[in-house]
């Protein structure tokens, strides 16, 4: 297909130009590529925290930055990272962008809440933003009573106000998601005919619309609290601040679970098309999915372990806490078995996949560890929690996240993106990351405590080796932006179906049309039917 | 969108991403059910925050909860209650196609919708008259722990102020409604916003009616 | 569902029974019921709360998906609740200071 064609050809990027068409558009593959450029920008704007953080971390003495500025530092990385880049990144953009198409439909269910969906990210983040420069928050990204709501000098109110709204915006594309698997599946197209990524998208969706309210008041509680003096959280009278903890927590637990379950759908794609083979257990991968989102809102108090918490109750956390990893691991083992006997590419989004499988294996294990009572009251607090959040959500969800990106990127835009730099952006990513964040496992298990900017001397060799893995991470992450712009210009022109894989998204035009499909299919093959593909192939040995 | 006044009933409104009116309609009364899932967390999370400090305190909470006044309580409730009966009556004039009934109980419900808001800020005046608002002006006569007497008021003015907010909200759903119904935008076929208002307000009452006892009646026999 | 579409008797019927109920928990709130008290009061409101849902929110006919969908918001409900008492109830029970 040359240039002149795709130029021709009329899709949703050229149906309607100008500023309205994007604002005011309905089209879920429009609001997807809105989502993704303002989850970019917010990726950035957490990048910068990161970096100021690991650069002060370079000497023992906190000396870039006063402790109150460090306080906010690590305080709007998390929030900015959380809320407004994890938590939106895969579901609203690929998600957004595939679910309908996967399952045969021409939008989502409710396109203008879509929108809204958008509308209220930008203005939750506006908000944060708004709080950042006016002088920063310092109560770290977990809102800790009664320092959030009484003690604090820091803009928490207009943060909170801004992860309040970000959290209908959440809210409300996991209600979409919801109400779109079950009634707007093409004909032939049954739960267990669907996509991976479907099925983890709906656990997801699912997480979001119970857990996410419930953070929702509890901001709403403490912004009372702040605003009114209507104290709930306050000791001095009679409250209770492990309560806040228990609220904040009921949300934040599963919150990362909403973070993890769709980088899974997406490397479920991912093994699946570039072993050329159907995943291994279907069945079991779905069910997976629904158990991670029902079994994680039942670990919360793991958080707790260190609080005023019962020991009893800490048990049970503990407990379950072993419980929820299984299911992971189904996942894990699954995707290995299909990679048995599979034709294996090395493309880079299989790079991405298999990084997400070591990697992600890595941080949930080290997630047994912390869940375990006795160990957990030696490293909670410290770099050793600190890596493990970041091995699943770094190594994890953000490697998917990259992998899904450059998949679909060719279906998205057209364009295929140069492949040897991609090569080597997933490998800087991969060496980069843990140079970064292994020696933090070291750290943490000597001792080395989070949220903090000064420390012995004796612990400084680490924190440079990772600080010089940050410095590697950085441009691995920032190669991608330049060359995935650069393709859109510039890249090879992509076809219908450049990795030859089964999905319905991969049966339109690249890219697709407004209304996805001139008619609606009618399914007839289960999931990952290599029989029945007929793709144009690219060679990526 | 597609309002065409030459197209046939039943594909009036029908929204392109739908096949059939059918799947318009369930999917919008399913996605208004999905949505008050999560309304139930979120008055869930302030439900949550009750029962610890009533466990907590309990005789406390028993003193400050007889200071509210159970038949103002009781009344109001009894006015939501037959709100929730005009809007349903709504309804079901919506679905008959009887557009001046259907009218009628809208405006019935918002009056009564707004009665109730009227009583609530009567209320919520008394309580501030009464220095039990909490903050620097609290004071809750009786009680010699003054801190769990306002954790009580924070949760009352809290949990009757997200649900008033609620009541606002729905209020401004049924002008809407209203206007719309006025232009005889509802038929038989299509009386889809009707039918989910509906459901929202249900819900809102179904959130007084667990508010009523646990905010008004905590041993009431006491005194 | 225009299908089915209840009688007026039928919510005329709900709705004086639930202006029953209320006049009747508010009288029992009068009684001593020692700790019965509270369990009357929420099985009062359980009980509006289902003829609301059941009758005016038309649930009785609505699809098993709508009903299971209440019924998750409930189950989800419970479990923040109990989880969250499990621990404000087994607090002081080892007898280690402050757990």
């Amino acid at each position: 297909m040359n240039t002149a064609a795709i130029e021709t050809q009329e899709n949703y990027l050229n149906a309607g130009y100008g500023l309205k068409s994007w604002l005011l558009t309905k089209d879920h593959k429009r609001i997807a590529i809105l989502y993704l450029i303002t989850v970019t920008i917010f990726f950035f704007i957490g990048g910068i925290f990161a970096s100021l953080i690991r650069i002060e971390l370079l000497t023992p003495q906190g000396d870039l930055v006063s402790s109150d500025t460090y306080n906010k530092l690590f305080t709007m990385h998390g929030i900015t990272m959380i809320f407004f880049f994890l938590i939106p990144s895969i579901p609203a953009t690929l998600g957004n962008f595939f679910l309908p198409m996967m399952i045969g439909a021409r939008d989502l269910a409710f396109p203008r809440v879509n929108l809204l969906s958008w509308y209220l990210l930008v203005i939750g983040g506006l908000f944060a933003i708004f709080a950042m420069l006016a002088g920063g928050v310092d109560t770290g990204w977990t809102f800790y009573t009664p320092y959030s709501t009484t003690y604090s000098n820091t803009w928490v109110i207009a943060t909170a106000l801004g992860i309040f709204v970000s959290g209908f915006s959440s809210i409300l594309t996991g209600l979409n998601f919801i109400v779109t698997v079950h009634r707007m599946r093409a004909p032939g197209m049954t739960w267990f005919r669907m996509p991976l990524f479907v099925w983890s998208h709906y656990a997801t969706a699912l997480i979001q619309v119970l857990g996410t309210p419930v953070i929702a008041v509890t901001l709403v509680l403490v912004f009372c609290e702040r605003a009114f003096h209507i104290g709930i959280f306050d000791p001095a009278l009679g409250g209770d601040p492990v309560l806040f903890q228990h609220m904040f927590w009921f949300y934040s637990h599963p919150a990362v679970y909403i973070m993890v379950l769709p980088a899974m759908g997406v490397v479920s794609e991912l093994i699946s098309v570039y072993s050329r083979k159907p995943i291994f257990g279907y069945h079991f991968v779905a069910f997976s999915s629904m158990a991670i989102a029902v079994v994680g809102f039942l670990v919360w108090g793991h958080h707790l372990f260190v609080s005023t918490q019962s020991v009893y109750a800490g048990l049970v956390f503990s407990l379950l806490s072993y419980f929820v990893a299984v299911p992971s691991a189904v996942k894990v083992f699954n995707w290995t078995a299909t990679l048995y006997k599979g034709s294996i590419s090395f493309a880079t989004p299989m790079l991405y996949a298999f990084g997400f499988i070591g990697l992600f294996t890595i941080g949930g294990l080290t997630g047994l560890f912390v869940a375990s009572l006795g160990f957990d009251v030696h490293v909670t607090d410290t770099y050793f929690v600190v890596a493990h959040f970041h091995y699943v959500m770094v190594g994890g969800t953000i490697m998917a996240y990259m992998g899904g990106l450059h998949y679909w990127w060719p279906k998205m835009t057209g364009r295929m993106y140069p492949e040897a730099w991609a090569r080597l952006s997933a490998v800087i990513i991969f060496v980069g990351f843990n140079l970064t964040f292994f020696p933090q496992f070291i750290l943490g298990y000597m001792g080395m405590p989070r949220r903090y900017h000064f420390y012995p001397p004796e612990f400084q060799v680490l924190h440079v080796l990772s600080t010089a893995g940050a410095s590697v991470l950085a441009v691995g992450y920032l190669l991608p932006m330049i060359y995935l712009l650069w393709s859109l210009r510039y890249g090879e022109v992509a076809g219908r179906n450049p990795w030859g894989a089964t999905g319905l998204e991969w049966t339109t035009q690249s890219p697709p049309p407004v209304h996805n499909f001139d008619e609606i299919p009618v399914v007839t093959h289960e999931a990952y039917d290599y029989s029945t593909v007929v793709g144009e192939g690219v060679e990526v040995g | 969108m597609a309002e065409q006044a030459h197209t046939p009933v039943e594909t009036l409104a029908l929204r392109e991403q739908f096949d059939t009116a059918e799947q318009q309609k369930e999917s919008s009364t399913f996605g208004m059910w999905v949505f008050l899932v999560t309304e139930v967390m979120f008055f869930g999370g302030m439900f949550l925050a009750y029962t610890v400090y009533r466990n907590t305190y309990p005789v406390v909470f028993g003193m400050a909860s007889t200071s509210l006044n159970a038949l103002i309580g009781a009344l109001n409730t009894a006015v939501l209650l037959c709100s929730s009966f005009t809007m349903v009556m709504a309804v079901r004039a919506a679905q008959l196609g009887r557009r001046k009934v259907l009218i009628w109980f809208l405006i019935l419900t918002l009056l009564l919708g707004l009665v109730f808001l009227g009583v609530k800020a009567y209320e919520w005046n008394e309580k501030f008259v009464e220095h039990h608002v909490p903050g620097m002006h609290f004071h809750f006569e009786g009680a010699a722990e003054q801190g769990p007497a306002q954790l009580f008021f924070s949760l009352y003015f809290a949990m009757t102020g997200l649900h008033a907010l609620h009541m606002v909200v729905g209020a401004g759903i049924l002008s809407w409604l209203l206007y719309h119904a006025l232009r005889g935008r509802f038929t038989a076929e299509y009386m889809t916003p009707v039918d989910i208002a509906g459901l929202y307000w249900h819900f809102v009452d179904i959130i007084w009616v667990f508010l009523f006892p646990l905010l008004y009646l905590i041993d009431r026999h006491m005194r | 569902m225009s299908e089915n579409i209840d009688s007026v008797k039928t919510y005329t019927a709900v709705w004086l029974i639930l202006l029953a109920l209320t006049g009747i928990t508010t009288a029992v709130a009068y009684v001593d019921l020692g700790a019965f008290s509270v369990v009357i009061a929420l099985l009062i409101a359980a009980i509006k709360m289902l003829l609301v849902a059941l009758f005016f929110m038309h649930m009785r006919h609505s699809t098993r998906l709508t009903q299971l969908a209440a019924a998750g918001a409930f189950l989800w409900l419970f479990i923040m609740m109990a989880f969250t008492l499990a621990d404000v109830w087994t607090r002081g029970l080892v007898g280690t200071q402050g757990r």
